[in-house]
């Protein structure tokens, strides 16, 4: 009748089925139309004509698209090629998000489990300490990590005086010092959502385990994991995708000597090029993208639920 | 009676004269952040009775896109830099300023009164100028650093050690000055030329950065950097040990001008406000705030001493001219942008 | 003990790591708080101690635009927090309690949109509909675009908190002929509060932080603190900002303390 108890909690029942459409209506009219709607516009865009310095002229055009996909030279007129600048930024943002995620993962994951395991008064308390270094403006602790990072900076004076290296390591300027820029700037996204999620987990079913001989991290694996899957996927959703449209660690913290996808659509709107259908159309691309992992996520999500019951 | 009833209407038609003149009186200023003492518009207010609401942007081309997603009739001014009134104006959105409307336009100087992106001041009068060149830090590099190699072909103890500005315009214009091409040129062999040249100077620079340009280079992350003459000074002054370089080949003036904006809401406040930004008084306390320098004629005996004797402000002979960025035609812009992606891909 | 040997509770190298991980967060912050502290104008060279950046911020010419900036940011904050927050557990419970239905993936799609989308694309995108429309841009405008993005947000960790309950209390309580609406709100919703909360800060910290859409959709005369800060920035990064960063770093820890000892006397009862 409750179905899945033994799993740990089910993943989905029908208790409400009739009030759903009343509970999702707030949902859908307000990001339908503040949302949607101007997304919506958005991909209209990608399809008119530019106006010269930024704007669009009411005309269909796909010369966005175009310039996405294929190389006509310098000056436009050399025979199409497949244009692998942009595949390359986007390539470069995918592969920094994802290693900045590991990283929050990495750290996030124990962080959470560790303060879901506290005694429930000080719970609370902890997750206000990982939470409070963000009310800090992201630019100032960004240039903060930069200060720290810099050659003559704190860091490197540490290992040099403790005496681990010689030299001072350039960690600034580089790829490394944007994924540690990127995870710093979204770890609570990955805490909060497992926090939620381990905090919850039923703990006595380890005892159960443990019970049975099975060994810490066999309990770990078995029991403990696939029961907080949700949050450690939504962890993984919110600082992957922000991780890929970001351009603030990537410019203080990687010295800006490369586009990611971030700063080459801001530079479409803000900057001289002013080609607003060719931000549009790479934000398409960029919507598209995500869109797809994460109905590859829904649907294995699906799959899990239909194997529970 | 009558004369009681007459002295009243008189004193009604009084208050509400007064009252209507200061219900319409305010001004809706577009600017950069903190580019404007708080004093200054106290005492514009306190002058005029003219209330100012000021909104902000943090560089030309947010300004522009945010006017162009519709912000043209919400404001009555802003404050774009040279080459970009020439392209407000050329997109129709400043209005023209007639004959007379600004009492004070004879205080502009002789030198700015005719600029080439704004001919005869229709839509615009100066508000602060200076120049854009590089500074070295000279415990690293002691040899001639009035030359663009500097940027593009620098010497071994500069390698590995050299800012840019992050910013398309003044890239590209240092670049045509380094090879003495014009800006915005149309030929194919010099574009050619201008994209192999900038990707070979780029394995020599450390960073793109605006909003470090002076940090970086009082910290020794950069031993030499693109900068704005004002963040020269101030970098000297926080300790960089840094000398400001006036390239023989040329280097880049920049100006920015409070411009009339198309549908303004209070039109004639703002001319009102553009005209109190002319009195050399008020002009110089401008300057001395923001240590550039001024438009306006008669500024320099009231600027503070330090400020005249900034080496910033003082190139040496044989340097090469200050010249203004240029907004490139739409085809070469083109070009342009792919040349910047080319850089940064 | 068998019982240190099993008790999955405490793992090894899990607080180390949490230790590590709180460290890394901070540091940065004690770089803050110490420049804000120094004498001279400069973020990198070392002048000396002094607070007068602590009095410029409540009495130097730009305090009053930083002053109202602050609140604006914090009111919008606050509203927009609870919006979304309240939007976003009224669609978990229909997206993990209503059942399979044919819209269930597409939902999913259109509540996580704010965030799949780049803000900077957002940012235009909104502005362009409210200037379509009509609506003046000011501080509403602000506080509808938070708002939207701050949705998924909140909805993310409730969502995962909610698919870890089992329902058979709720089934349990139907049973004892409560009404759907009573074992919504006495049942599932007192389990759900790590999950809102947990929603609810999100959303607070990322309107807080906002700079790229809070510019756009601004009105002239608005300011949040992100946008008064990077606007700042670009003058020069002055200790001043220091000063402010901690200073609200201050009133966290504040609030903290406040809310760890309301716990503490709660939990007498």
């Amino acid at each position: 009748m409750a179905g899945g108890a033994a799993s740990g909690g089910s993943a989905s029942t029908d208790t409400y089925k009739e009030a759903r459409n009343w509970l999702l209506l707030p949902a859908w009219v307000y990001l339908g139309v503040f949302v949607l709607i101007p997304v919506i516009m958005m991909l209209v865009y990608s399809f008119l004509t530019k106006e010269f310095r930024g704007g669009v002229v009411w005309e269909f055009s796909t010369a966005a698209y175009d310039q996405f996909f294929f190389d006509r030279g310098l000056f436009g007129d050399e025979p199409a090629k497949i244009e692998w600048t942009y595949i390359t930024i986007f390539w470069r943002s995918i592969w920094q998000a994802a290693a900045a995620t590991l990283l929050a993962l990495a750290i996030g994951f124990p962080t959470a489990y560790f303060i879901a395991t506290r005694p429930e008064r000080a719970r609370p308390m902890w997750v206000f300490l990982i939470t409070i270094p963000y009310w800090v403006n992201l630019l100032i602790r960004t240039v903060s990590m930069k200060f720290m990072l810099r050659d003559t900076g704190p860091l490197n004076d540490v290992l040099i005086g403790i005496g681990l290296i010689n030299d001072p390591i350039s960690i600034i300027n580089t790829n490394f010092a944007v994924q540690l820029g990127l995870f710093y700037s979204y770890l609570p996204f990955m805490v909060l959502p497992i926090y939620a999620s381990v905090e919850r987990y039923n703990f006595s079913l380890s005892e159960a385990a443990a019970d049975l001989y099975a060994s810490k991290w066999v309990t770990l694996r078995r029991i403990l994991l696939p029961a907080v899957k949700p949050g450690v996927i939504a962890g993984c959703i919110l600082v992957f995708v922000p991780s890929m449209g970001s351009f603030l660690a990537p410019d203080l913290l990687g010295g800006a000597k490369n586009f990611m996808i971030g700063s080459l659509i801001e530079e479409q709107f803000k900057g001289n090029a002013g080609n607003w259908p060719f931000g549009a159309a790479a934000s398409m691309v960029l919507l598209s993208m995500v869109l797809i992992i994460l109905m590859i996520f829904a649907r294995q999500q699906a799959k899990a639920e239909k194997e529970v019951s | 009676m009558t004369n009681l009833l007459k002295s009243s209407v008189a004193a009604l038609a009084l208050v509400t004269v007064a009252s209507a003149a200061a219900a319409d009186g305010k001004v809706v200023v577009y600017h950069w952040f903190e580019y404007m003492p708080q004093e200054l518009v106290d005492k514009f207010t306190a002058d005029t009775g003219i209330e100012v609401v000021m909104d902000t942007y943090d560089s030309n081309e947010a300004m522009l896109a945010s006017l162009k997603a519709g912000g043209m009739g919400t404001y009555d001014v802003s404050v774009p830099g040279d080459y970009m009134v020439k392209i407000m104006a050329s997109a129709g959105m400043l209005d023209t300023i007639a004959e007379g409307e600004l009492a004070n336009k004879g205080s502009i100087s002789a030198e700015w009164a005719d600029p080439s992106f704004d001919p005869g001041r229709q839509h615009s009068v100066p508000y602060q100028w200076g120049s854009t060149s590089f500074a070295v830090n000279r415990d690293v590099f002691v040899g001639d650093i009035n030359n663009t190699d500097i940027l593009f072909n620098p010497p071994a103890e500069l390698q590995g050690k050299i800012n840019v500005l992050d910013s398309q315009g003044e890239v590209m214009a240092m670049a045509a000055l380094h090879m003495g091409i014009p800006q915005c040129t149309s030929d194919r062999d010099q574009l050619k030329a201008l994209n192999a040249m900038l990707l070979s100077a780029k394995e020599s620079w450390v960073s793109f950065n605006s909003d470090t340009a002076k940090e970086v280079l009082v910290s020794g992350d950069a031993a030499a950097g693109m900068i704005y003459d004002g963040f020269s000074a101030k970098a000297r002054a926080e300790g960089a040990n840094v000398e400001y370089a006036f390239p023989t080949q040329g280097y880049i003036a920049w100006m920015d001008n409070v411009v009339l904006l198309k549908d303004a809401p209070n039109r004639e406040n703002a001319l009102k406000f553009m005209d109190f930004l002319l009195v050399p008084e008020n002009a110089a306390q401008l300057t001395n705030w923001t240590q550039y320098a001024s438009g306006v004629e008669g500024v320099a005996p009231l600027l503070d001493e330090a400020l005249r004797t900034l080496p910033e402000a003082n190139p040496q002979n044989g340097a090469g001219q200050a010249v203004f960025i240029e907004a490139c035609s739409e085809e070469v812009q083109a070009v342009y942008d792919t040349i910047w992606t080319n850089l940064k891909k | 003990m068998r019982r240190s040997k099993y008790d999955i509770k405490s793992l090894p190298g899990f607080f180390g790591i949490t230790i590590l991980c709180l460290f890394i967060l901070y540091a940065p912050l004690v770089v803050v708080t110490v420049y804000s502290l120094n004498d001279s104008n400069s973020i990198t060279n070392w002048e000396g101690v002094s607070l007068r950046w602590y009095v410029d911020v409540f009495s130097g010419h730009e305090s009053q635009k930083f002053k109202i900036a602050a609140w604006n940011s914090f009111t919008i904050a606050i509203i927009a927090a609870t919006v979304a927050t309240t939007i976003a557990t009224l669609a978990a419970t229909a997206m993990v309690r209503g059942g399979k239905f044919k819209l269930r993936t597409v939902s999913f799609g259109l509540i996580s949109l704010p965030l799949m989308v780049p803000e900077i694309v957002l940012a235009v995108a909104t502005l362009i509909f409210f200037n379509s429309v009509g609506f003046t841009r000011g501080y509403a405008t602000i506080l509808i675009a938070h708002i939207a993005f701050c949705i998924p947000f909140a909805y993310l960790p409730i969502s995962a908190r909610m698919q870890g309950i089992d329902d058979s209390y709720e089934q349990a309580a139907q049973d004892l002929y409560a009404t759907k609406r009573q074992a919504f709100t006495r049942i599932l919703l007192p389990m759900m509060i790590p999950g809102i909360i947990s929603g609810y800060l999100l959303a607070f910290i990322v309107s807080l932080d906002d700079f790229i859409i809070t510019n756009f959709v601004k009105g002239a005369g608005v300011e949040t603190l992100p946008t008064a800060i990077f606007g700042s920035v670009k003058q020069g990064i002055k200790p001043n900002i220091m000063a402010i960063s901690t200073m609200l770093l201050g009133v966290s820890v504040i609030l903290v303390t406040i809310s760890y000892f309301v716990s503490k006397t709660d939990n007498k009862k």
